[in-house]
């Protein structure tokens, strides 16, 4: 095979790993890195389970080739959490019952932790459009609405 | 087991309350193992070729390029799975379904699979499988299907449930029939009669986790499987007869499951990573792609249903009668007969006759969707039932009131009622603010009621208290939303402890007796009544350690909250020794202390809701908006109350997408068109509404607190309030669901 080698920084640790070409970031997370929180639900960029933060833009790591991490920031959900404290969203998740199954809990929290750096007080519509790229199946959203909004506030100091 | 009847006055100190869930943390932290999140050393990536025909007999497959290929160590098709069912045509069903025999029956179907070093090398290896197919026509629409004319799927298929048994075979596998009184004379007496035919399209469960499992057989005649399932212990059997292992000698571990809804209560894809992990001697891991999980697994039924109902001038429903047509995939199923049996038992009718026929077509085999069957048949009713007391001049609230089941009512699939919730949750909506909200232009209220049995089944229970006072509650019933926290609470509630002392797990195969899988909404019903039965088994044993450290006779020695208590007047003094000081001391006074409990949960309540829709729809577009939605739903006893709410969300949100936009879109050429998410579009957040709920209790009488299943009967009623609401925004009866914009402007312009 010819790997490429690449050199990239994943929540905060640097990070080496040789991958294939056509090899996608979400397979070398996954299967090179064991960063297993990483979900897939699709593979085609339809459902924000593998929602990753590369640089500062949210991005499905399943439309993203492992070679384009070189020397790029990547934030996954296994980075959320600083020691035993939870991120207010990893909180505010278990207290409003945000997840049902979980398995887009972590795109989720991914993609409101984006939402939430660019917007700090979003309404409830623009949470909604926020997080439209990621699907829930079990909850119906409303409480990973309610959740957002309370870490929000939280994260304000509100 | 009986129970005393007087706990619907009791009161509760754990159950009810809103804790945070033992598999909270790792859930929201990424640590949590779901079915494609495990790896085993030296496995094998397992693929699956599948046929692109809808209908074909497979002439010849030739592997051995595919054998050939380097870092193949497996290929596999019907001839590594010699059938072994011993002539139990169900269990044959799913084998030829999870692997074609001679014909592929639909575009998906399974006809071959290799097992390679890595997912790359066995998918270019599924190229080099030669299959010979000889097409043969197809069907796909159950209307066509359901044809004298139509092409044959099975030339075995005689209809069951006719007399005399029908000459020719047919699509149609069987008919079924419920019912009471004289429906014909009825109708005849009727002062407004409503006739109308309905369609439903087929949908899927659309969990977000792919199936996926990891197999490995060894050459010692034991094997293990990892895989996310509703039922591991049901996955177990039906592995172990397919590939002719011992059930004992397989263990199935289930994992953290990515959703179900009734779609990962059927094999598929695991007992081929067995037989390729079996030849390759290796062990195989097989995750479907998004693509095959369309195609292959799920879905539910498509429909069409006529209705009639009649009713007298005062609001009284005098008959009714309907004939359901269920699709069922190319394999017989059940799934006709429960719409039958479900279409009008919220009512209360003297004259009522429904039939129900399951019609083959080449689709991917049916499998359950939460309250399998009964959202189609009332989308029917309801839809029926508005239009209905429109007639007579009633609103349709107060019409249903008038018409709803009761304590005592027979219903119209036999047995009769014991208390039931459609009156109170009738009420509960015509005196709810959103009945009352005003509404702007284009806007459109619904409202629609629906029921389901839920079911109790066979649940097994390990409690097991730790020497440190810690108690550790093993079930077997996997948790699809939520279950362990319910299930510790009730373990908690019943030992009088705290919450947090308690931790429950799920058990493999091999570690706990047989448990019928989480569906029928029987995950907390039956395993919270196994639960209690085997914390009181437990407490039997504390008093007696107690009464053995007291050295006093255990009738002497009564439990209160977490503690023995020392009664009469000679033990009066002693100081109550807690679960903890007793599980301290269980080493010296006869070792560990446990309580186990084996049931068929029997008396599992049924359910009822009533839902209220707001939608809005662009007259120029068809374009709809869901404004507003609230769920009313008799929950029996709410053991965690948030987890409740999210069953409600979860299944109105489902019902929603069913109602205005899911489908199965095939081609001519019997392929889908439209397998993933982009194009088959689950509701996403911005398309939704707040779901508001409101949660009734009425207990069920045969669990000791009171508890139903609350986990299907919320999909029941959306899509009939929904075609409601859309139907009185734009003044035309919607009949055909999905109601997508073109289907909108269609019913508009007609
Ligand atoms: S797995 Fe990447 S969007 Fe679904
Ligand atoms: S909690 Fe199951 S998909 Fe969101």
């Amino acid at each position: 095979m010819a790997g490429i080698a690449v050199s990239t920084t994943i929540n905060g640790d640097h990070a080496e790993f040789l991958c294939h070409p056509d090899e996608t970031l979400l397979e070398v997370l996954r299967e090179r890195l064991g960063l297993m929180g990483v979900k897939e639900g699709c593979g085609t960029g339809d459902c924000g389970a593998c929602s990753v933060i590369l640089d500062d833009r949210l991005v499905c790591s399943c439309l993203v080739l492992g070679a384009e991490a070189e020397g790029r920031q990547i934030a996954t959900v296994e980075g959320m959490a600083q020691g035993d404290r939870l991120h207010p969203l990893q909180q505010k998740f278990l207290e409003h019952a945000a997840l049902q199954c979980g398995i887009c809990t972590p795109g989720f929290l991914i993609a409101a932790k984006d939402l939430l750096a660019k917007n700090p007080d979003p309404t409830e519509e623009e949470i909604r459009f926020g997080l439209a790229g990621n699907l829930c199946r079990c909850t119906g959203y409303d409480k990973i609405v309610r959740a957002v909004q309370d870490a929000a506030s939280v994260m304000r100091g509100a | 087991m009986t129970f005393d009847p007087s706990h619907a006055a009791r009161s509760f100190s754990s159950v009810g309350t809103r804790p945070i869930r033992p598999d909270g943390v790792d859930k929201v932290t990424g640590r949590a193992r779901y079915g494609a999140d495990f790896n085993m050393p030296g496995q094998l990536i397992g693929r699956i070729l599948r046929s692109p025909h809808a209908h074909a007999v497979i002439r010849k497959i030739d592997t051995s390029k595919a054998e050939q290929f380097p870092g193949v160590k497996a290929v596999v098709t019907a001839a590594d799975l010699p059938d072994l069912t011993d002539g139990d045509t169900s269990m044959y069903d799913i084998l030829d379904n999870c692997m074609a025999r001679n014909k592929a029956l639909y575009d998906g179907h399974a006809v071959a699979a290799v097992a390679a070093i890595d997912a790359r090398t066995a998918k270019q290896a599924l190229k080099l499988i030669d299959v010979e197919y000889e097409l043969l026509p197809h069907v796909t629409d159950v209307d066509q299907a359901f044809a004298a004319d139509a092409p044959l799927i099975n030339e075995t298929i005689f209809t069951t449930g006719v007399d005399p048994k029908p000459d020719r075979a047919s699509n149609v596998s069987m008919r079924s029939q419920f019912g009471h009184g004289d429906v014909d004379a009825g109708m005849a007496e009727a002062d407004f009669v409503v006739a109308r035919t309905f369609k439903t399209e087929q949908t899927h469960q659309g969990y977000i986790e792919p199936h996926a499992c990891v197999a490995n057989v060894s050459s010692d005649g034991t094997a293990d499987l990892w895989v996310c399932t509703q039922g591991h212990f049901v996955y177990r059997q039906h592995c172990a007869q397919l590939l002719g292992l011992e059930a004992s000698r397989l263990r199935v571990t289930s994992s953290e499951i990515g959703g179900g809804f009734g779609g990962k209560t059927h094999v598929w894809a695991e007992p081929v990573a067995l037989a390729l992990s079996r030849k390759a001697g290796r062990p195989v891991k097989l995750v479907m792609t998004r693509d095959e999980v369309f195609r292959a697994t799920g879905p539910t039924s498509a429909t069409s249903i006529d209705v009639k109902i009649g009713a007298m001038k005062d609001g009284t429903i005098i008959a009714a009668d309907a004939t359901l047509r269920y699709s069922c995939g190319p394999y017989a199923g059940s799934w006709a007969e429960v719409g039958a049996m479900t279409a009008f038992a919220c009512y209360k009718l003297e004259n009522v006759r429904t039939v129900g026929y399951e019609v083959l077509v080449n689709r991917p085999k049916t499998a359950a969707y939460r309250a399998p069957s009964a959202p189609m048949a009332a989308f029917a009713v309801e839809s029926a039932i508005d239009e209905l007391a429109k007639k007579v001049g009633m609103d349709a609230v107060d019409f249903r009131i008038k018409n709803a089941a009761q304590e005592g009512t027979k219903a119209s699939y036999g047995p009769v009622y014991g208390p039931i919730g459609i009156g109170p949750t009738l009420e509960a909506v015509k005196n709810h603010p959103h009945m009352k909200a005003s509404l702007g232009k284009n806007q459109g209220r619904g409202m629609a009621c629906g029921f389901w049995f839920n079911f109790g089944g066979q649940t097994c229970t390990d409690l097991n208290i730790g020497m440190d006072g810690t108690v550790s509650l093993a079930v077997g019933t996997v948790d699809v939303g939520g279950s362990r926290a319910s299930l510790s609470l009730v373990a908690a509630e019943e030992l009088g402890i705290d919450y947090a002392q308690v931790r429950a797990v799920i058990a493999d195969t091999s570690s706990l007796g047989y448990n019928d899988m989480t569906d029928g909404s029987r995950g907390t019903f039956s395993s919270s009544m196994a639960t209690i039965s085997a914390a009181r088994n437990a407490i039997k044993i504390l008093r007696a350690r107690a009464a053995q450290m007291w050295d006093i006779p255990v009738e002497d020695v009564t439990w209160e909250k977490g503690h023995a208590v020392a009664k009469g007047e000679t033990h009066g003094n002693l100081p109550n020794l807690s679960l903890k000081e007793i599980a301290a001391a269980s080493g010296t006074t006869g070792g560990p202390i446990a309580g186990h409990s084996e049931i068929v949960a029997d008396g599992a309540g049924v359910s009822f809701a009533t839902h209220i829709c707001d939608i809005e729809v662009d007259p120029e577009t068809g374009a709809t908006k869901v404004l507003r939605y609230t769920v009313v739903q008799d929950a029996g006893k709410a053991v965690h109350p948030t987890y409740v709410e999210g069953q409600y969300q979860g299944g109105a949100a489902q019902g929603i997408g069913w109602a205005l936009n899911e489908e199965y879109i095939y081609g001519k050429d019997g392929r889908l068109q439209n397998a993933g998410f982009l194009d088959y579009r689950i509701p996403v957040c911005s398309d939704l509404p707040m779901i508001d709920t409101q949660i009734l209790e009425i207990p069920n009488p045969n669990h000791p607190y009171g508890v139903r299943g609350v986990g299907e009967t919320s999909i029941v009623p959306p899509l009939a309030a929904v075609a409601n609401a859309v139907s009185n925004a734009v003044g035309v009866r919607m009949q055909h669901i999905p109601m997508s914009p073109p289907r909108i402007l269609a019913a508009l312009e007609a």
